[in-house]
């Protein structure tokens, strides 16, 4: 698996993987081109800590991992960053200004988009409808320019165009005209992503976009998200399979207990104590991916291994 | 037993004053809750607005019928705010708890003895309200309705209703196939997933319930001018949860729905009403007095929409397929 996917690294991927060799593997540390960068963000729940970030950067034009075992804090921090919650303390900049305490449909379109871990497709909109929610800047939804369609007709058929484009590649096209209602949990799941890119979002924040989706739809689906890179868009993705992780992530941070505990290219990240132990306690003689790779990677950087 | 009497009356009702009055109301509720998903459990509260605003304009004050409709429509914007700001950030329970005490608030106010010499307190608002309305009454003096039993005056309100219904509805029509009605759409699905798609929705919130109390103050606005009349006791919650039962009867989020549950409610509460009259005073039901009948009716069209609910839960108008999906 690994080895078509890393050999089919494009030009982009390569910048990206190149720029973020030199990053020391600590937490925290400084990217050479940040788009996101979060200082001090705290959040609790009555006693609970859910999130308590020192400080992390997110590569601009890579796609990065979050990841970290349940509980950890991966979705209460995306919440934070995107504004859907308001942290107890912290600030975060995003390409470059600052952005906490913005509302979150006003980050949405500056271009960071998120999707969410439980599928919040529209059931009673069609697929297509779906999709056109999430075009950006459309003339018709002004209630004023909503009477005359003569003045959003143009555009809305360029956005259906788009719509059409973005499902074909996500498997939905014959499903356009069905309630998304109809669709199955991993449709659903895809109908999400592609939704979000109608925005042509700059960063694009994925809560889980696997969870659900078959093995063999998986596959083009990790082709689709560097494909998504390729043109130019962050990846930022919370993700439990491993596989995946390495598979395509050029960066991954390690969530534990709402801290940042490990930063680093999968290879490496995967290898560290702290995190197996974080993932599997401290007596432990299994290995995070399931075949293991993860261990042998940085001995081989190319991935031609099997 | 005259069977020809029972239609034409109800018919009558089914096309009258009062029915044109609830389908502004439905039409108005459509817009908030079956495209948007607000729970305005107040409408009658937007009505009372409409109807007082012509009342206070024209009697108390004294000023010109043309000057108190847009008073009134201003006036419904206003309450529309005052109910929005507050509640349209918070989850949809929040709305439906302040609509309906809004609604039963503003009734005590037009009600109360402090404010007899604006409102008229519990006699309301009575005079020469419409006249200058009934005054452009283009029907001959002799007019009398084909069939119906409609006044020469009620002849000429339901007219121009139904082409304001017609008008307004064509309206909505524009605006929920619009790319703005598809982002009301999917804020009645879940919010947080237009925001997620940046979309402000409590703009678009607050103007489904600013358009939609417009819509249901024009219903005050016909019942002040063809009734003459402003009662504050007839501005109970019982208007606000007809309307529902008219919306939910025709089927929410179609454009005919409003339209067709009202027309088919007073339909059946009339000619079930009339038909139980005419049956005791023919004597077939002996174990009923004609002063039974206002109840029963209520609660025979009751049994009949339950059954409605059950066996076509999406209305008239509704589709199944869309009561079948998880709605979240
Ligand atoms: N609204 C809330 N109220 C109280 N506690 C919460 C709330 N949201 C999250 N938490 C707690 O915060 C912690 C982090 O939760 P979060 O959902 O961010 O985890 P996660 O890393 O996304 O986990 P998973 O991988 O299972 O999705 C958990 O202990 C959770 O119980
Ligand atoms: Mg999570």
């Amino acid at each position: 698996m690994a080895v078509d996917t890393k050999s089919a690294l494009g030009p982009r991927g390569q910048a990206s993987q190149a720029a973020l060799a030199h990053v020391p593997n600590i937490p925290g540390s400084a990217k050479p081109d940040p788009i996101l960068d979060v200082h001090s963000v705290k959040r609790s729940f009555g006693g609970l800590t859910a999130v308590d970030v020192e400080q992390v950067q997110v590569q601009r034009g890579a796609i990065t991992a979050l990841i970290g075992p349940n509980g950890a804090g991966k979705t209460t921090f995306f919440n934070l960053l995107t504004g859907f919650d308001a942290p107890d303390t912290g600030e975060w900049t995003f390409n470059g200004q600052q952005v906490a305490g913005t509302a979150p449909y006003k980050l949405a379109r500056r271009g960071m988009v998120r999707t969410f871990q439980l599928t919040k497709a529209l059931s009673r909109l069609t697929v297509m409808d779906n999709m056109l929610l999430g075009a950006k800047g459309q003339t018709g939804e002004h209630i004023y320019a909503a009477f005359f369609p003569f003045l959003w007709s143009k555009q809305e058929r360029a956005n259906r165009e788009r719509a059409m484009e973005l499902l074909s590649r996500f498997n939905l096209a014959e499903k356009s005209a069905d309630f998304a209602g109809s669709l199955s949990g991993g449709q659903r799941k895809l109908l999400e992503m592609a939704r979000a890119l109608m925005s042509d979002p700059e960063l694009i924040m994925l809560d889980e976009p696997m969870a659900g989706v078959n093995p063999a739809l998986t596959q083009s689906l990790l082709h689709h998200i560097k494909d998504i890179r390729e043109e130019g868009t962050t990846v930022l993705f919370v993700e439990h399979d491993m596989d995946m992780v390495h598979d395509i992530g050029d960066w991954v941070i390690v969530m534990a207990m709402g801290q940042i505990i490990a930063e680093g290219p999968p290879g490496a990240v995967m290898k560290d104590q702290n995190v197996i132990d974080a993932y599997l306690g401290t007596h432990h003689d299994k290995e995070l991916t399931e075949s293991g790779k993860s261990l042998t990677v940085d001995s081989d950087p190319e991935g031609t291994h099997s | 037993m005259d069977i020809g009497f029972v239609l034409a009356q109800s018919i009558t009702q089914a096309l009258g004053v009062t029915a044109i009055i609830y389908c502004l109301a439905a039409i108005g509720l459509n817009i908030q809750f079956g495209y948007t998903g607000l729970l305005n459990f107040g409408q009658v509260a937007f009505v009372t607005v409409g109807a007082y605003s012509i009342g206070v304009v024209v009697v108390t004050m004294g000023l010109s019928l043309w000057l108190a409709i847009p008073i009134a429509l201003l006036a419904s914007v206003i309450l529309a705010l005052i109910l929005g700001i507050p509640t349209l950030r918070l989850r949809a329970d929040y709305l439906a708890i302040v609509t309906i005490a809004a609604s039963e608030l503003l009734r005590l106010v037009v009600r109360s003895i402090a404010l007899r010499d604006i409102f008229g307190g519990v006699n309301g608002i009575n005079g020469k309200i419409g006249e200058q309305f009934h005054a452009l009454n283009p029907l001959p003096a002799e007019f009398v309705t084909p069939y119906l039993t409609f006044s020469r005056q009620d002849a000429w309100v339901v007219l121009v209703g139904w082409v304001i219904i017609a008008i307004i509805s064509f309206g909505v029509w524009l605006l929920v196939r619009s790319p703005w009605g598809r982002v009301v759409r999917g804020i009645r699905e879940d919010e947080y997933a237009v925001v997620s798609l940046g979309k402000n929705v409590f703009v678009y919130k607050m103007q489904a319930l600013i358009l939609g109390g417009m819509v249901g103050a024009m219903g005050g606005i016909i019942w002040a001018i063809a009734k003459q009349s402003v009662q504050p006791d007839t501005f109970v919650p019982d208007v606000t949860f007809f309307t529902y039962t008219i919306l939910l009867l025709g089927g929410a989020a179609r454009i005919f729905g409003p339209i067709v549950g009202a027309i088919l409610f007073w339909f059946l509460l009339a000619g079930v009403g009339e038909f139980l009259s005419q049956a005791i005073q023919a004597g077939w039901i002996d174990f009923l007095k004609p002063t039974d009948v206002g109840p029963i009716r209520f609660i025979l069209v009751g049994i009949g929409l339950m059954s409605l609910m059950i066996f076509r839960p999406q209305g008239i108008f509704g589709d199944k397929r869309e009561l079948a999906l998880d709605g979240r």
